[in-house]
């Protein structure tokens, strides 16, 4: 993933750079992590290109999994490229990514053109995404995968950023998202209840299509005392009745020659989709069932800390200058509607599902 | 060419040359010389995009809403 040119320069082609990160997430009975590569580098004056390898180690044994199967390992490896191509104030992004997985392939296109206006005090960027999804189911034990189908995806962005005053920046972002095909999970198991009042399971049936709007403000501020103040907010809607809401604030603060600290507080909350349900009814009680926590009523909360140190090699020559980075997120994720199973089985007593989770990223980053 | 399509060509002419005009008289209310602290790499909306990509894939991956983070991505394998 890489940004669209609005939320920077568009006539400026960006820093050349190289970035090593190590990656962590441990929350809900999932430890996800593995290391990030991004190297971007400038040929000529006019086209800068980027390359990415990144890779999630997966060990999950979350509450989902431990309901409907037994606890796996997997990877997922990713690989993007990128190529921006700077002509006037005009700046033409051009980029594929492909995502492999044992049970799950993805390729994606994107296009994008951003354009600096009125003076430079406006950039107007607009994007195009393509994907292309195979979705499979792996049997563990056999180590085979079935390929149950394929997922299409169309998304369009458009951006604006303002320089507002000396001290002040104001992003824009707009994107609407189609998907169409297999939308589901093959593993999850929608829940009902039966005449003679266990809680038995069924097949999942999801719509084949769904397009969301999200429309999103970020604004940046720069205090007089050398810090910055960002906050942002998004809102989501769908055709599957999620409608949800993102806020976030943070500050930056540069300390003595080298250090710069970084704290964020983000916080998100979404409705169900009209089709979820924890516990449905009776059996087949209507033509969509989901019982995916992603689509339940449901908040969480991130707080994060980061430190920058910066530094100047001696040795190579070529690196201009360098940092490390060391970044912790803690988020809490409250569910409305999604009660923990694996604590017993009688509806009605059950516990509502909630989670701490630790991300952790450290990272070293060179310009040359 | 048909008659609505010549008076809307006639109508719509002179409003973009106004607007064109308009574009290109729009003095910058910040000069350039006065862009010190917007330039300032704690000023950037992404200034660490390994990071910033890494974390919009985590909400990514456990919210249900998506999009509009001025960034294009793909291949999480989300569902």
């Amino acid at each position: 993933m890489f940004a669209l040119g609005a939320t920077g320069h568009a006539g400026v082609l960006p820093d050349d750079r190289a970035d090593m990160m190590w990656h962590q997430w441990e929350g809900g009975g999932v430890t996800v992590q593995g290391p990030s590569i991004l190297l971007r580098k400038k040929l000529g004056d006019s086209l800068s290109l980027a390359a990415n390898y990144y890779v999630d180690m997966v060990s999950s044994a979350s509450v989902d999994v431990l309901s409907t199967a037994s606890p796996y390992k997997e990877r997922r490896t990713q690989k993007s490229l990128s190529a921006d191509y700077l002509h006037g104030k005009t700046t033409y992004s051009l980029g594929v990514i492909s995502s492999i997985e044992p049970d799950y392939h993805a390729n994606t296109g994107y296009f994008s053109v951003s354009e600096d206006m009125f003076g430079d005090l406006t950039t107007v960027a607009f994007g195009f995404t393509r994907g292309w999804d195979q979705v499979g189911e792996r049997e563990h034990v056999l180590n085979i995968t079935d390929w149950v189908g394929d997922a299409d995806h169309r998304n369009w962005q458009l951006s604006l950023s303002q320089i507002l005053t000396r001290n002040w920046l104001l992003s824009v972002n707009f994107e609407t998202s189609e998907s169409e095909g297999y939308l589901k999970s093959p593993y999850r198991s929608a829940r009902y209840l039966a005449p003679d009042g266990s809680v038995q399971t069924e097949e999942e049936v999801y719509p084949g299509t769904r397009t969301g709007n999200a429309a999103s403000m970020q604004l940046k501020y720069y205090l007089p005392w050398h810090a910055a103040l960002a906050g942002s907010y998004r809102f989501y809607k769908d055709t599957w009745s999620i409608l949800a809401h993102t806020v976030d604030v943070g500050y930056t603060q540069p300390l003595f020659a080298d250090w710069t600290f970084d704290a964020d507080v983000r916080y998100y909350r979404q409705t169900a989709a009209n089709f979820y349900s924890d516990l449905f009814p009776y059996q087949a009680s209507q033509n969509f069932l989901a019982r995916d926590r992603e689509l339940a009523q449901y908040h969480d909360l991130t707080l994060g800390l980061g430190v920058t140190w910066q530094f100047h090699p001696r040795w190579p020559r070529w690196i201009e200058k360098g940092t490390m980075n060391l970044r912790y997120d803690r988020m809490h994720i409250a569910y409305d509607d999604f009660h923990n199973y694996l604590v017993g089985s009688a509806p009605g007593v059950l516990p509502l599902y909630s989670y701490d989770a630790n991300i952790t990223q450290f990272f070293i980053s060179a310009w040359f | 060419m048909t008659k609505s399509r010549t008076v809307s060509l006639v109508l719509s002419a002179p409003l973009a040359a106004l607007l064109l005009a308009g574009c290109s008289s729009v003095e910058p209310w910040v000069k350039p010389y006065e862009r010190e602290h917007l330039a300032d790499p704690i000023m950037s909306f992404d200034r660490d995009p390994v990071s910033s990509t890494y974390l919009d894939h985590v909400f990514e991956v456990r919210e249900g809403a998506r999009g509009a983070t001025g960034g294009v991505g793909g291949g999480c394998g989300c569902n």
